[in-house]
């Protein structure tokens, strides 16, 4: 069992991931903002591995995906950073990033890598199921590494339930079908989108993310997934703060309390 | 076809539809629907009628006396230029607006990088009264201004893609985060033969036009309807895979296709895929792309807007790396001297794009009496500015 099922095994309620990308804004400071993610109460993390024409996102990302190139980053220097991931940080992590750059650095190697230093799980969003389930599943299935896949409010439900079938740890919902860095405006179609998959009682659980930005629409998400992720809310801050190790636990508490309190 | 797409979108190791969740509904509905659409007579008859009436097809083969005789071959230029809108990307915007009419969509969407393509699909909105959103890189923006204001003047809006190289492949980028944005109400028109399948078969399909037409008039005018030769220029490849597509399966027609070299292949400025580039994934399919070791996507340049491309469509990198057809390229002054050449040859000022395929005449060894069919995919106006800098005439 790895952390990802661990973790949802334990606790299922209200539980926060955080996206980042690697070398972002600094080349070396990947770790020490999962370290800092971790002391502040985030229960999982995604680490964004940067691509040059990252199509699923909007501005926040993609400037950050472009600064941590011209940093220097790549998924190499990725790897040799994370060896001292799990010296620092006991919390689930997932690699997120683009398929091309893992077709180059060879997928089983990929896999195989990313399971050394530690990571638990994989966000490939132009991976579709089709081709991860007749090309690739192997690689991901002997190194115990989950893919996540994506669901949006236009999937149908034969495909949820397929996805459901092939997932290992948990399903991402996105909140909209759109780019990351939205405002999620909780409408009543995304309620009825939320209740419609909570009403399918998966195998898998359910986390919740794009256009998550304060501490309402986590709340909201969490009514109905087990999680919820805040993207581009936190590169923001990161990219704004000079001091945004020191800016972390401000930024976790005003995302969790609202939640407890609720 | 032996060449052709297998049935989950491949052309051998290439294709696919390598696309994030929030896409694959709309490109699922292109894939259940495209074929019955386009198959259909009401679309058949309706293309055929705008194709005649509308584009001005069958566009002329014209036989090249004078190139003919300096070359020592029968050549042949398929006069795509002389569609409406000038250039064969008329043929797929026309096939795409009468699908996306079809498929109910109220608003289309394209990216475009010489304008060529988003002229031809804003002027294909306005014939439908389809609202029309064109991405182009800042970049070309200010290369191609006469096409930018030839879409306004049709009524579409172009919008700056500012990110990366502020190129096509960048404006192809922020025309699927409007179709992510969009999935329900609106169609994206790709303009070449790139992109997740069904796109880079759908697109072959509506310029197959352009070989089927030269395969008769060949016929007509010389009694054999196979040339040894079929020649065409390639950034995406939409006029080489319409140049190519019914000769594809005839073993004794070599294809020729024609990539842009920049200031040279090892200059570090070029946009020569198949030189420079290596398998991965672009825009959703699986191909041969240029790229830093880690997968990052290389900038290409080349002076022509419309091959400044950094990948090809998976069937040309199918056909390359089975061999079926050869791939050459030319660097940006051999292109620009095939222009004026053709120019006071033939009086037919071409684009750029299209003198890099009459610009490979020069180093092919011809035995005598070959017929060669080149793609003269376009006209030159568009690029008159490039042309005056480049000869300070």
């Amino acid at each position: 069992m790895n952390r990802l099922n661990q973790l949802f095994s334990t606790k299922r309620e209200n539980l926060l991931s955080i996206y980042y990308t690697a070398g972002f804004p600094e080349l070396d400071s990947t770790v020490a903002i999962a370290a800092a993610l971790e002391k502040a109460g985030a229960d999982f993390l995604e680490i964004g591995f940067p691509y040059s024409d990252p199509l699923a996102d909007g501005p926040t990302i993609q400037h950050s995906s472009q600064t941590a190139l011209e940093n220097g980053m790549n998924l190499n220097l990725l790897f040799e950073q994370l060896k001292s991931l799990r010296a620092q940080v006991s919390i689930p992590v997932l690699l997120m990033g683009y398929f091309n750059p893992v077709v180059q650095y060879g997928i089983e190697n990929f896999c195989k890598k990313a399971v050394e230093v530690g990571i638990d799980g994989v966000i490939i969003p132009d991976l579709p199921m089709y081709e991860y389930e007749s090309l690739y599943k192997q690689y991901f299935l002997e190194h115990n590494l989950s893919n996540i896949f994506l669901v949006t409010p236009i999937t149908s439900e034969e495909r949820i339930r397929k996805i459901d079938d092939l997932s290992q740890s948990f399903i991402y919902l996105l909140s909209s079908s759109s780019i990351t860095g939205k405002n999620l405006e909780v409408s009543d179609t995304v309620e009825l989108y939320f209740e419609r998959i909570k009403k399918m009682e998966l195998k898998n659980p359910t986390v919740i993310g794009f256009g998550i930005s304060g501490n309402a629409a986590f709340a909201k998400a969490c009514k109905y997934a087990n999680a919820a992720i805040v993207g581009s809310a936190f590169v923001k801050m990161l990219t704004i703060e000079k001091d945004y190790i020191d800016k972390i636990p401000a930024f976790i508490k005003q995302l969790k309390n609202q939640t407890i309190a609720a | 076809m032996k060449y052709g797409v297998d049935e989950q979108g491949y052309y051998g190791d290439f294709g696919g539809a390598y696309i994030p969740e929030m896409l694959y509904p709309n490109i699922e509905e292109l894939r259940q629907q495209y074929l019955e659409i386009t198959t259909d007579a009401s679309f058949t008859d309706e293309f055929n009628q705008l194709m005649r009436d509308y584009v001005g097809r069958p566009s002329p083969l014209y036989f090249a006396k004078r190139t003919s005789e300096l070359y020592g071959a029968n050549i042949y230029f398929k006069r795509e230029d002389l569609n409406h809108t000038g250039s064969h990307k008329i043929n797929n915007a026309i096939g795409q607006i009468l699908l996306a009419q079809r498929l109910g969509k109220k608003r289309v969407i394209a990216e475009t990088g010489a304008g060529q393509h988003g002229v031809a699909t804003a002027t294909v909105c306005a014939l439908k009264n389809i609202e029309c959103v064109v991405y182009m890189g800042e970049v070309d923006i200010e290369r191609q201004a006469p096409n930018v204001a030839r879409m306004k003047m049709l009524g579409a809006t172009v919008i700056p893609a500012t990110s990366g190289s502020k190129t096509l492949k960048d404006a192809t980028n922020e025309a699927m985060r409007d179709w992510i944005n969009n999935p329900e109400d609106t169609h994206y028109i790709i303009g070449s033969v790139v992109g997740p399948y069904p796109y880079p078969e759908m697109v072959a399909r509506f310029q197959s036009i352009i070989s089927a037409e030269t395969r008769k008039q060949l016929f007509e005018q010389t009694g054999n309807e196979l040339p040894d030769y079929a020649l065409a220029c390639v950034g995406g490849g939409s006029n080489a895979m319409g140049m190519f597509y019914h000769f594809l399966d005839e073993e004794s027609v070599k294809l020729v296709a024609v990539e842009a070299a920049g200031k040279g292949i090892d200059s570090g400025e070029s946009a020569a895929t198949t030189f420079l580039g290596r398998e991965g994934v672009l825009h959703g399919s699986r191909t041969i792309l240029m790229q830093t070791n880690d997968g990052q996507v290389v900038e290409p340049y080349s002076i022509s807007a419309g091959l400044d491309y950094p990948g090809i469509g998976p069937q040309h990198a199918h056909l390359y790396k089975i061999k079926r057809a050869e791939y050459v390229s030319i660097t940006d002054d051999e292109a620009m001297e095939a222009g004026l050449e053709c120019s006071r040859l033939e009086g037919i000022i071409p684009a750029i794009e299209t003198a890099h395929a009459l610009a490979h005449l020069k180093k092919m060894n011809f035995k005598g009496n070959e017929t060669v069919v080149i793609c003269l995919s376009g006209r030159g106006d568009k690029d008159l500015t490039t042309y005056i800098n480049h000869f300070g005439f």
